[in-house]
């Protein structure tokens, strides 16, 4: 007993003593590491050409399709696939072939960060197309610049995407405080006198767009100022009491940054009270195919799309039921072909016009593609992109905005009909509103067969 | 000495079979690793793991991808978090729902320091550690108050609630944004996700070897007199309040860890990462790798880290659509929890110690009886005193 207990302590001894040295390693490791992350630099881009070979390209982006924010906005990357099909079936761009893979974030920040890495590191994109959300791009927007991997335009009309400290990041829709001045100008001019309650989402998004409101709308005449946060607690629990809030405040007008659940919520919320204000909802929140899903399926079928009536909105791509519209007769074509089933709504359209930019942005790059000239090439020639957009965007090397302005519509019949009620106009975050006047571009010949 | 280390008594000890319980029929290559004892002494003895166990991280992260890399270092912080909630349900019988709102207190006490001061980045994260612990302390004492469900339902409010702090005060915490904290500035050219693995492994290993010895002091055992027997332990001149005051703030500082961790890992800390679905999926991964085992923590996060990637990657073989691939994941955590608590209730780390005991046993030929005179299969509960 007493031998097998040496010789036990003997080899434990020798165990130590390997592992010791062993561990010498980790622990010079660990104490470098103090003055580790105290001066943050940016590498040289590297990887200029990861994921582009001479027949493909890869990329990828990370989006909501599970979640609070899934409804309607589950549907925008499909539909941007759709269009890459599109492409890839008449041969690609350049003759390489778009591969986009989508993950799964249900607009969780962490999920986002983790997803982002796998996608860059394992996947090897060469670029984050269409990426959704604030909160959740703001989370890897350092580790992106970090690699040298360029976000494309961006699925949130954050100011925070036109950022020089953010050289290969763009966004692309409106920025959220543009469309907020063009909404605050309609209501000062044309519902003026009313009293204005704002409910918005508490993020950069709501307060975005508040701030372009505020710019607009005299603040004597607001009311009421309601927020709500789009986590699925606060939904389930329902905008009741904003809605009570408003109501109780006198509000005439009230003027909504939602996400499309939030809007129906507080719809229904405000019906059940006996509360009939003028809606004025930015373009996020108003899809009518979205909104009139919601409604019946939050209402159990109680609720219908006439509460759409008369809502006003702003839009900055063409109206979904104008059949006159190359642009829409092409994007509904494509859709049906490669992703038959997805309905044609908003969200499926913004998936289409996006990606017809990013197509765009690849031909502008030219055959050698590398992620330095697909910036280069937004830069110099995004201006002149062909696009549905109502607007043209405002692509520079100083600018990373894509489009900044739309047009107001009214919803009438449900929604079905939307009644252009302003003509194009166009802003910046400070400056003041103008009337466009350069014609919307039109699409090539035969597009969509 | 335990109750269980009476000699000969080996209670959860598989029946032998025949032609086994022979001594002298160890074969001579396999034997010795049998005989190579871990120091008996619990600091050493948990160094000697720490080590060893650091060492094969460093050989296997040196060698492996970039992402894989990023990965190790998601396993290191959820494996702290897990072996805090697993020092507190394991060996004090507290549950919490709460450990993913003292991930936040830590991530965000961390983040805080790390984004207006100038302070490295262990001192940054040695405070995360402190002032999680404190909200432990502070949850802790009316928490010492209530049992069973009640301290559950309080825990789950502290989940839901917390992570609408950072909204309601949005100029400290920086609101839904959060927090954007820089990345580790690797030496040289190591890779960045490579530095970040080493960098979370060294600390969390540090952790872990400070719950072990914690779990094998007096106060570990105050822990577990506790757990077992309130009226007995307070007969014993145990402190039962103080005592699960303790336990909480131990494992909320953990936690703390674990969220500075990740907000250095993630590049950021934003409310909208600690929902109750985090607090949950931590509790799954305690009960899936061994409740009461530090050890066990490591696979339990290695479940949570890996599952939601293989179900990605089943349904995008199976050509689902995407959203059906998210929902694959939960079904794939609830087969998955299903199974180990029906097979091996103990979980990964009991299930590999059962298995290792009986097959240990089969090759030295003794099972029941040792030349020491006791066993050393004990029953799985007691998990938590054993191994760092």
């Amino acid at each position: 007993m007493s031998k097998m207990k040496t010789s036990g302590h003997r080899r434990t001894a020798g165990t130590i003593a390997v592992l010791c040295a062993a561990a010498v390693v980790v622990a010079a490791c660990s104490s470098s590491t103090n003055n580790a992350s105290t001066s943050p630099t940016v590498r040289a881009l590297p990887n200029n050409t990861q994921g582009v070979t001479s027949n493909s390209i890869t990329i990828g982006a990370t989006a909501p399709l599970t979640g609070p924010a899934a409804p309607g906005y589950s549907e925008i990357s499909p539909a941007s696939n759709a269009y890459f099909k599109y492409v890839n079936a008449h041969g690609g761009v350049f003759g390489r072939q778009i591969n986009f893979t989508v993950y799964d974030d249900g607009y969780d920040p962490s999920k986002t960060a983790t997803l982002t890495r796998q996608l860059v590191l394992q996947n090897n994109i060469f670029a984050d197309f269409g990426p959704l959300g604030t909160p959740t791009v703001l989370q890897v927007k350092d580790f992106l610049k970090t690699e040298g991997v360029p976000a494309l335009f961006v699925e949130s009309g954050c100011n925070c995407w036109n950022d020089p400290a953010l050289p290969y990041t763009f966004g692309w829709q409106p920025p959220y405080t543009v469309e907020g001045k063009i909404l605050g100008q309609y209501v000062t001019q044309h519902l003026s006198g009313q009293k204005v309650g704002y409910l918005y989402q508490d993020d950069e998004f709501g307060q975005d767009g508040v701030k372009g409101l505020d710019q607009q709308i005299t603040g004597s005449n607001v009311v009421g100022r309601q927020t709500y946060t789009a986590t699925p607690q606060a939904l389930a629990a329902g905008l009741g009491s904003q809605m009570s809030a408003l109501k109780a405040a006198g509000a005439q007008v009230v003027v909504m940054y939602t996400i499309p659940a939030a809007t129906v919520l507080a719809m229904l919320a405000a019906a059940t009270i006996g509360f009939h204000p003028q809606w004025v909802i930015s373009s996020v929140g108003a899809d009518t195919p979205t909104l009139t899903g919601l409604l019946a399926a939050f209402s159990h079928g109680a609720a219908g799309a006439t509460l759409l009536n008369g809502v006003i909105s702003n839009a900055y791509l063409p109206l979904l039921t104008d059949s006159s519209n190359p642009w829409v007769v092409g994007f509904k074509k494509i859709l049906a072909q490669y992703d038959p089933g997805a309905p044609w709504d908003g969200n499926t359209e913004t998936g289409l016009a996006e990606a017809y930019t990013f197509v765009e942005a690849l031909q502008a790059a030219g055959r050698n593609l590398t992620r330095s000239a697909l910036v280069q090439a937004i830069e110099q020639h995004g201006k002149t992109f062909a696009s549905p957009g109502l607007v043209p965007f405002t692509f520079s090397s100083s600018n990373h905005f894509g489009m900044q302005g739309s047009e107001i519509v009214q919803k009438e019949d449900g929604g079905l009909t939307n009644n252009v009620v302003s003509p194009r106009l166009v802003s910046t975050l400070t400056g003041p509103i103008s009337t466009e006047s350069s014609p919307v571009s039109t699409p090539p010949a035969n597009f969509g067969s | 000495m335990d109750v269980a280390t009476v000699p000969g008594v080996d209670p959860h000890g598989a029946p032998r079979g025949p032609g086994t319980s022979r001594p002298g029929l160890v074969p001579p290559s396999w034997g010795w690793v049998w005989k190579l004892r871990l120091p008996r002494q619990p600091m050493l003895r948990h160094l000697v793991l720490a080590l060893g166990g650091g060492a094969v991280l460093f050989g296997v992260t040196s060698v492996i991808s970039s992402y894989d890399d990023y990965q190790v270092a998601q396993i290191g912080f959820t494996a702290v978090a897990i072996a805090g909630l697993s020092l507190l349900t394991g060996a004090n019988g507290q549950i919490s729902l709460g450990q993913g709102a003292f991930i936040m207190v830590g991530a965000y006490g961390a983040g805080l320091m790390l984004v207006h001061t100038t302070l490295p980045v262990f001192l940054a994260l040695f405070v995360g550690v402190v002032v999680s612990a404190a909200a432990g302390v502070l949850i802790g004492l009316p928490a010492s108050r209530l049992r069973g469900p009640y301290l559950a339902g309080m825990t789950l409010a502290l989940a839901i609630g917390l992570p609408a702090l950072p909204l309601k005060f949005s100029k400290t915490f920086a609101g839904e944004q959060g927090l954007s904290i820089n990345p580790l500035q690797p030496p040289g050219t190591v890779d960045p996700q490579r530095w970040l693995a080493w960098y979370v492994l060294a600390a969390v290993l540090i952790a872990l070897v400070l719950l072990g010895n914690l779990m094998r002091s007096r106060y570990g055992r105050a822990f577990r007199a506790v757990r077992d027997d309130e009226v007995a332990a307070a007969l014993s001149g145990i402190s039962v309040a103080r005592t699960q005051v303790l336990a909480f703030a131990v494992s909320a500082g953990a936690a703390g860890l674990a969220g500075g961790l990740r907000g250095l890992a993630t590049g950021g800390v934003v409310p909208d990462a600690f929902s109750v679905a985090l607090s949950i999926s931590l509790l799954a991964g305690m009960v899936l790798g061994g409740t009461g085992s530090l050890l066990g923590a490591w696979w339990g996060a290695a479940i949570l880290v890996y599952a939601p990637q293989w179900a990605t990657s089943v349904a995008s073989s199976l050509h689902l659509r995407p959203g059906q691939g998210s929902n694959l994941a939960l079904l794939f955590y609830g087969v998955v929890l299903v199974v180990v608590v029906l097979l091996v209730p103990q979980g990964v780390q009991g299930g590999l110690r059962q298995l290792a005991a009986s097959t240990g046993r089969r090759l030295r030929g003794d099972g029941a009886v040792r030349s020491e005179g006791v066993s050393t299969v004990k029953p799985t509960l007691r998990e938590g005193e054993e191994l760092p």
